[in-house]
C-alpha cells in the first residue's frame, strides 16, 4: 500500500455523504453519484443474465432434452443475449467509470449537461424495466440481434424488448453526447488535447460512435415495428421490402456497438499498465490515434455479421478487407502496452492482473477474429458455437474482464474502501481457469460444425459441452467471489489512501472519496497524466 | 446578461420570417419526394430521394439548430456525421450495385 495518509486531509465533505437519503440520489446532477447509480443498477441485470447462461450451459450437458424444452431455450438464450449487451456491457464502462471519472480527469467539476446526464439513467431504468416486463410477460425467441423475418412473424412479445433497446439506445446516445460536450468545453484549460489521459481520449472517440451510430439500430427497431404491426412492408420481399437491408442496418449500429464496448476498456487498460509498471505509456500519440481510426474504421466493417447472407460478393471482398485493416490500431495499442511494461517496474496488484488477462484473451479474441475475417473460412465457421466463442474472449474476456479491472483499480476512490487482495487473486485466477474451460472447447466444437443457438447436439460434440458447461460453473463462482470481496469492503475494508496504486491522474490527486465538485480549489496539474516521480510501497 | 433592460447576445437574431420561409421549403421540399417517387427514374431514384432528404436536413441544421450562427467547429463535427452516413450508405449501396 501507498505511504500517504489513509485519511483525506480536504475539508470539503465527500460526494457520498454530501446529501443524505434516498431522494438525494434519485434527484442527484452529481456525475459522480449517477455513475455509482449505474453500477448499483447494472451489476443484478448482469448477475441475473449471467445465471441463465449457466442454466443453459447446464441444458448442453448432456445430449438431448435434460430440463429445457427448446423454446425455453431460446427465449433465455435470447434475454442472456439482451440483458448482457443492452444492460451491462454497452454501457458498462463509460455509463459507470467515464461517468464517475472523466470530468475529474480533465480537472472538471461537472459534466457539461448534469441534468441530461441524470435524464440518461432514467432512460437507462425505464429500459430495464421495460425489458423485466417484456421477461414477465413472455420472453421473446429472436436472439438477440432481432433479424427479420422472424421478429415479425414469431409469436412471442418482441415489441417490449424492441421498445427497450431503443429507449436505452437514448441513454447510450445522451451519455456520448455528455461526454463528448465536456471534453470539448470543461477541460482544465491548462489541459492540452495531447496532455489528456488515454481513459479521456477512448471515451471521447466512443462519444462519437455513440451519437452517430446509435440512432441508426433506434430507427430499424422502429421500423421492424412498423410493418410487423402496420404491415408496411420495408423488410418482407415477397411485397418489394428487403431482408438483407435489416441485416445492414442493424450491423451498422451493432459492429460500432462492439467498439463502444471495447474501446473504454482500451482507455481503462492505457490507465493501469503504466501505473503498475511505473513508468510513461509508450506512443500516447499512437494510442490516441490509434483509438480514433478503430472508432472510424470500426464504424465500416459490419458487413463481415453478414457474408453468408446472400450479399453481393464485391460487397463481401470489401468488408473483408476493411475487417482486416481494423485489426492494425488494435494491434498498435498490445504494442504500445507490452513495450510500456518492458523494463517497467511491474507490480502484479489485482488490477494489474485483470489488465494483463485481458491483453491474452483479447489477444486470442482479436486473432480468432482475423479468421472470421476471411471469406472462405467465414462461411464454414459462421452461425458455429466458435464465433459463440470468438466473441465471448473478445467481449467477456475484453469489455467484461477490464469491467472487472476498473472495479478493482478504481473501488478505492470511488468508495473510499480497500477489499482483501488475496480474495482478489484467488477470484482472477478461478475466473481465468473458468474462463478458457468454458470458451476454448467452443472453439473446436465450432470448427468442427456444431451450430450455435441450438438446445440439443450429436454425442460427437458432447465432450466439448461437458468441458464449457464444468467450466460455467468455476467462472460464475469467480464472480459471486469477485463481488462479495467488493461489496464485503464496503462494510469491513481498511479505509483506502488517497492514492493506493500511485496513480497520476488527477483523480489520485483528489480526496478519497472525492468531494461533490471534484477538488477542493484548482485542480494540481503541476505534472503530466503519466509522470510517476513518487515510489510506492507495497506489501 | 442584460444591459438597460434588453438581452445582449453575441451573435444575431434571426428573424420569424426566415424560419417561416426555411419551414415552407421543407414543405415544397416534401411535396417535390413524393412527387418524384411517382416518376420512372429507376438507378437514380434513390439518390434522388437523398439529395432532397439532405437538403431537407441541411435547412434544418442551418436554420433551426442555428448551426449557421455558431462557431464553425460545429459545422465541422456535422460535416463528419453526414461524411460517415455518406459512406454508411454508399457501402450498403456497394452490395445491392453488385447483387
Amino acid at each position: 500500500m501507498s505511504s500517504q495518509p489513509a485519511a483525506s486531509p480536504m475539508s470539503l465533505p465527500n460526494y457520498l455523504e454530501a446529501r443524505p437519503g434516498i431522494l438525494s440520489w434519485l434527484t442527484t446532477t452529481d456525475h459522480k453519484r449517477i455513475g455509482v447509480l449505474y453500477l448499483a443498477s447494472m451489476m443484478p441485470f448482469f448477475l441475473v443474465a449471467a445465471s441463465f447462461a449457466v442454466m443453459f450451459r447446464l441444458e448442453l450437458f448432456s445430449p438431448g432434452q435434460q430440463f429445457l424444452t427448446n423454446d425455453q431455450y431460446n427465449r433465455l438464450l435470447t434475454v442472456h443475449g439482451v440483458v448482457m449487451i443492452f444492460l451491462f456491457i454497452i454501457p458498462g464502462i463509460p455509463a459507470v467509470f467515464g461517468n464517475f471519472f472523466l470530468p475529474i480527469m480533465i480537472g472538471a467539476e461537472d459534466v457539461s449537461f448534469p441534468r441530461i446526464n441524470l435524464m440518461s439513467w432514467y432512460c437507462y431504468v425505464s429500459g430495464a424495466v421495460l425489458a423485466l416486463i417484456s421477461v414477465a410477460v413472455g420472453p421473446p425467441d429472436t436472439g438477440w440481434t432481432f433479424y427479420v423475418p422472424y421478429s415479425v412473424k414469431t409469436h412471442p412479445n418482441v415489441l417490449l424488448p424492441m421498445a427497450a433497446a431503443f429507449i436505452l439506445g437514448w441513454s447510450s446516445i445522451l451519455t456520448g453526447l455528455n461526454f463528448v460536450a465536456t471534453v470539448h468545453r470543461l477541460r482544465a484549460k491548462a489541459m492540452g488535447w495531447f496532455e489528456m489521459p488515454l481513459f479521456v481520449w477512448s471515451l471521447y472517440a466512443t462519444g462519437w460512435v455513440q451519437i452517430v451510430a446509435t440512432p441508426v439500430v433506434g430507427i430499424t427497431l422502429v421500423m421492424v415495428l412498423l410493418e410487423r404491426f402496420l404491415g408496411i412492408p420495408i423488410f418482407d420481399p415477397a411485397r418489394g421490402g428487403d431482408p438483407v437491408l435489416y441485416q445492414h442496418m442493424f450491423w451498422i449500429y451493432s459492429h460500432p456497438a462492439v467498439y463502444i464496448m471495447v474501446l473504454p476498456a482500451m482507455g481503462v487498460v492505457s490507465e493501469i499498465i503504466p501505473t503498475f509498471s511505473r513508468k510513461k505509456i509508450f506512443g500516447y500519440r499512437y494510442i490516441v490515434f490509434s483509438s480514433i481510426a478503430i472508432a472510424a474504421i470500426g464504424s465500416l466493417v459490419w458487413g463481415h455479421h453478414m457474408f453468408t447472407s446472400g450479399m453481393a460478393d464485391v460487397a463481401r471482398i470489401v468488408f473483408s478487407f476493411l475487417t482486416f485493416f481494423v485489426a492494425v490500431p488494435s494491434a498498435v495499442k498490445v504494442f504500445n502496452w507490452l513495450a510500456t511494461m518492458y523494463k517497467g517496474s511491474v507490480w502484479l496488484a489485482p488490477p494489474m492482473v485483470w489488465a494483463l488477462m485481458f491483453i491474452l484473451l483479447f489477444s486470442i479474441g482479436g486473432l480468432t477474429g482475423l479468421i472470421n475475417a476471411s471469406l472462405s473460412l467465414d462461411v464454414h465457421l459462421h452461425d458455429t458455437a466458435w464465433v459463440v466463442s470468438h466473441f465471448h474472449f473478445t467481449m467477456f474476456g475484453g469489455t467484461g474482464v477490464i469491467f472487472f479491472a476498473a472495479l478493482h483499480y478504481w473501488w478505492p476512490k470511488v468508495f473510499g474502501k480497500m477489499y482483501n487482495n488475496t480474495i482478489a487473486y484467488l477470484a482472477a485466477g478461478i475466473f481465468f481457469f473458468g474462463f478458457l474451460a468454458t470458451y476454448l472447447p467452443l472453439f473446436f466444437a465450432g470448427a468442427r460444425g456444431m451450430p450455435r443457438r441450438y438446445a440439443d447436439y450429436l454425442p460427437e460434440y458432447e465432450i466439448y459441452h461437458k468441458i464449457s458447461t464444468i467450466g460455467s460453473w468455476f467462472l460464475f463462482a469467480s464472480l459471486l467471489l469477485l463481488l462479495g470481496n467488493l461489496v464485503y469492503s464496503l462494510f469491513k475494508g481498511k479505509r483506502a489512501p488517497i492514492s493506493p496504486w500511485g496513480g497520476a491522474t488527477l483523480e489520485w490527486r483528489t480526496a478519497t472519496p472525492p468531494p461533490t465538485l471534484n477538488f477542493d480549489g484548482e485542480p494540481d496539474l503541476s505534472r503530466g497524466a503519466y509522470e510517476y516521480p513518487e515510489q510506492v510501497d507495497h506489501d | 446578461m442584460q444591459t438597460e433592460g434588453k438581452p445582449q447576445f453575441d451573435h444575431a437574431l434571426v428573424p420569424y420570417g426566415v424560419y417561416f420561409k426555411v419551414w415552407g421549403a421543407l414543405v415544397l421540399l416534401t411535396v417535390l419526394t413524393v412527387s418524384v417517387s411517382y416518376l420512372d427514374m429507376k438507378h437514380v431514384r434513390v439518390l434522388t430521394a437523398l439529395l432532397i432528404a439532405t437538403f431537407k436536413g441541411s435547412l434544418v441544421v442551418l436554420y433551426f439548430m442555428h448551426i449557421r450562427f455558431e462557431e464553425r467547429m460545429y459545422a465541422y463535427m456535422i460535416m463528419v456525421v453526414l461524411a460517415t452516413y455518406a459512406i454508411f450508405i454508399g457501402l450498403t449501396f456497394v452490395d445491392y450495385w453488385y447483387r
